[in-house]
């Protein structure tokens, strides 16, 4: 008996191959594998393993300054998200459909956001709001989130429409629908899939920035990340890795939802 | 005037993209009620160009499009009584095939009893009442297509657009959906317009041919017309396939026309052919590869004969498709019946053969 070939293509079998994905998984997870295991942890330094507690759950959980926090995450994200998720829908669809002129820098412009670093965009917003007389808070905040998240939805929303055949629209137009019935019935259930990745995208970015909320933010306007990094400061206590590996969860649940729904539909979409 | 049996009537139509591109250029059609009519023209010759604007999806620059009577002119392509097969079908792919075939009728607030039953009639006009349950993913090009045609004639146009209809099969199925169209549209009744390149198509479903290049349009006739009497060289040389030479009239002797081809000059002076209108000055002498006898020995009973030496032979297992060559120079393609199991072996490379045909078969055309 003698051993299977290994194919020039079967890289999944070649151990060099192998030590690489084995070495990629472990520095990638670690952290977090590490961050969750530690939240149970029963010391209050949390340097050295002590035994397993949900003591510190417990406490996060009746955290009233956490609860306040995540409240106002979870305000901001839902705002920005809807409002983000319909211009950025509106804009990667008009980039996607008309041609005018300078449409190339202007869509060079439109994507600048995604590529200009966050320490500049934030500066940048404080001194709008500093212009426009307006105080910072939850409503500064939500405001700047919609402005970050715009892009990253056109961009998915672009590229959902790049599949697009056009013809489909020309069809229900000869067909006798109006401009309004061809897009409510074919091309909006065409964007869905991208409509829910955008806002999955946009949700999460606004959920966990840090950098732009931290300029734009004022009094009574903390929200979850920036508060577990003020706890850090402090200490490391196992109660921040509980409340961390509770966003974790969440996060993951939101994005298994969301992925459960796209390949759904996509199974529906495919011709 | 429009007399009662035109449907379409295309006026002067000129449509320019931007200030330089023409792709249409001034064409005047008339498309008669009830009519299988051909648009057919290599890519890029302003046939589909010509197709949208019917359909509204593209506006004459200059012009006027009549459907029925009315002037076309600003109206939205949900506003007019002709419906359209996309070349890509645009089936719908989140809607099943009777989700499909019913939203045209639904958008337009077409009663719901009465929307069960036209696309019942509809999908049994197409032979897919077993299927108006399934998505589009379920069903073949084949039946996309068919798909695609209930979709269109649910809606009872006057006019079916059909834009290249057939690209997207494979030839056994194209074959066999060229024959069910020209049924279904006796059946309907309905003026179908159709889109396409390949000549094969519009020869063998068309009522009328309307030949297209570069925006013009240079010859409408009936396939056999379009043929055996082609206008002028590109007609000639794009549909079938053909033998052209260049020649110069050289007198009329006794109602005859003599022309001087200078590459049959070495075995015949002149070519001798009845009297024929185009035959001033310089003209394109044409003849059909199938219209050409091949003989062994020289055929004295053929007035227009040359002695040819075979250059190539192709292989169709019906037939073989010669190359032959004269000693002037003169190339011919000529068709050859595989008659016999071992008439092709007989062929080879190089073998000397006499080519004759009728002088009648001649085709002179104006350069």
């Amino acid at each position: 008996m003698s051993r299977d070939r290994v194919n020039p293509l079967d890289y999944s079998r070649k151990t060099w191959m192998r030590l690489c994905m084995g070495f990629t998984f472990v520095f990638l997870y670690f952290p977090i594998v590490s961050l969750i295991a530690f939240s149970f942890n029963d010391s209050k330094r949390n340097i050295t393993w002590q035994g397993f507690t949900l003591y510190y759950y417990e406490k996060a959980f009746a955290n009233a300054q956490l609860h306040e926090a995540f409240l106002n995450s979870l305000i901001i994200a839902a705002t920005s998200t809807t409002v983000s998720t319909i211009l950025g829908a509106m804009l990667g669809l008009s980039l996607y459909r008309f041609r005018f002129p300078a449409q190339g820098p202007y869509e060079g412009m439109v994507h600048l956001p995604i590529v200009i670093p966050e320490i500049c965009m934030a500066v940048a917003m404080v001194a709008f709001f500093a212009t426009v007389n307006m105080p910072l808070g939850l409503a500064t905040i939500t405001v700047s989130h919609i402005a970050f998240s715009i892009p990253f939805v056109a961009v998915v929303i672009r590229a959902r429409m790049a599949g697009f055949d056009h013809a489909l629209e020309e069809a229900s137009y000869d067909l006798g629908a109006s401009q309004w019935q061809t897009f409510w019935n074919i091309t909006f259930p065409y964007m869905k899939p991208g409509l829910l990745a955008g806002a999955l995208l946009a949700f999460t970015l606004s959920l966990d920035d840090f950098v732009i909320t931290f300029f734009t933010s004022g009094p009574g306007s903390t929200t979850f990340p920036i508060k577990i990094y003020s706890m850090v400061r402090f200490s490391v206590t196992p109660e921040v890795n509980a409340a961390s590996t509770v966003l974790i969860v969440l996060t993951l649940a939101l994005t298994m939802v969301a992925l459960f729904v796209q390949s759904r539909s996509q199974g529906n979409q495919h011709g | 005037m429009v007399d009662n049996n035109t449907i379409i009537s295309i006026r002067d139509v000129v449509k320019r993209f931007g200030s330089t591109v023409v792709a249409v250029n001034d064409v005047s059609l008339e498309i008669k009620q009830g009519e299988f009519f051909a648009l057919l023209g290599p890519s890029g010759c302003g046939k589909t160009t010509l197709l949208r604007m019917l359909a509204g999806f593209e506006s004459p620059t200059e012009g006027q499009i009549l459907i029925d009577g009315e002037h076309m002119e600003g109206v939205e392509p949900n506003k007019r009584p002709v419906n359209m097969v996309f070349q890509s079908y645009a089936v719908f792919p989140h809607m099943t095939v009777h989700q499909n075939v019913a939203y045209g009728l639904k958008v337009t607030g077409t009663p719901k009893s009465e929307i069960d039953d036209r696309v019942r009639e509809s999908l049994s006009l197409v032979q897919l009442e077993a299927m108006a349950a399934r998505k589009p993913d379920q069903l073949s090009g084949g039946q996309r297509q068919r798909v695609a045609l209930a979709r269109a004639l649910v809606k009872k146009p006057k006019v079916l657009l059909l834009d290249e209809p057939l690209s997207a099969l494979d030839a056994k199925l194209r074959e066999q959906m060229q024959i069910e169209l020209v049924h279904l549209q006796k059946s309907v009744g309905i003026t179908f317009v159709i889109v396409t390149h390949d000549q094969n198509e519009a020869l063998s479903m068309a009522d009328r041919i309307a030949v297209m290049e570069q925006g013009d349009v240079l010859q409408v006739a009936p396939p056999s017309e379009l043929y055996e009497y082609p206008n002028c060289r590109f007609v000639a040389d794009f549909i079938g396939k053909m033998n052209l030479f260049d020649g110069t009239v050289a007198g009329i002797k006794d109602g005859k026309v003599l022309i001087r081809v200078d590459e049959f000059a070495d075995q015949l002076s002149n070519l001798v052919l009845p009297h024929n209108e185009h035959a001033k000055g310089e003209v394109g002498i044409a003849v059909r590869p199938e219209k050409i006898r091949l003989d062994e020995n020289e055929p004295e009973d053929q007035q227009v004969r040359l002695k040819v030496k075979v250059t190539e032979v192709v292989y169709y297992g019906d037939e073989s498709h010669l190359f032959l060559e004269s000693t002037g120079g003169a190339r011919f393609a000529a068709n050859l019946k595989n008659e016999a199991r071992d008439t092709h072996a007989e062929i080879v490379s190089g073998k000397e053969l006499w080519v004759s045909w009728r002088p009648e078969d001649t085709l002179v055309l104006s350069s």
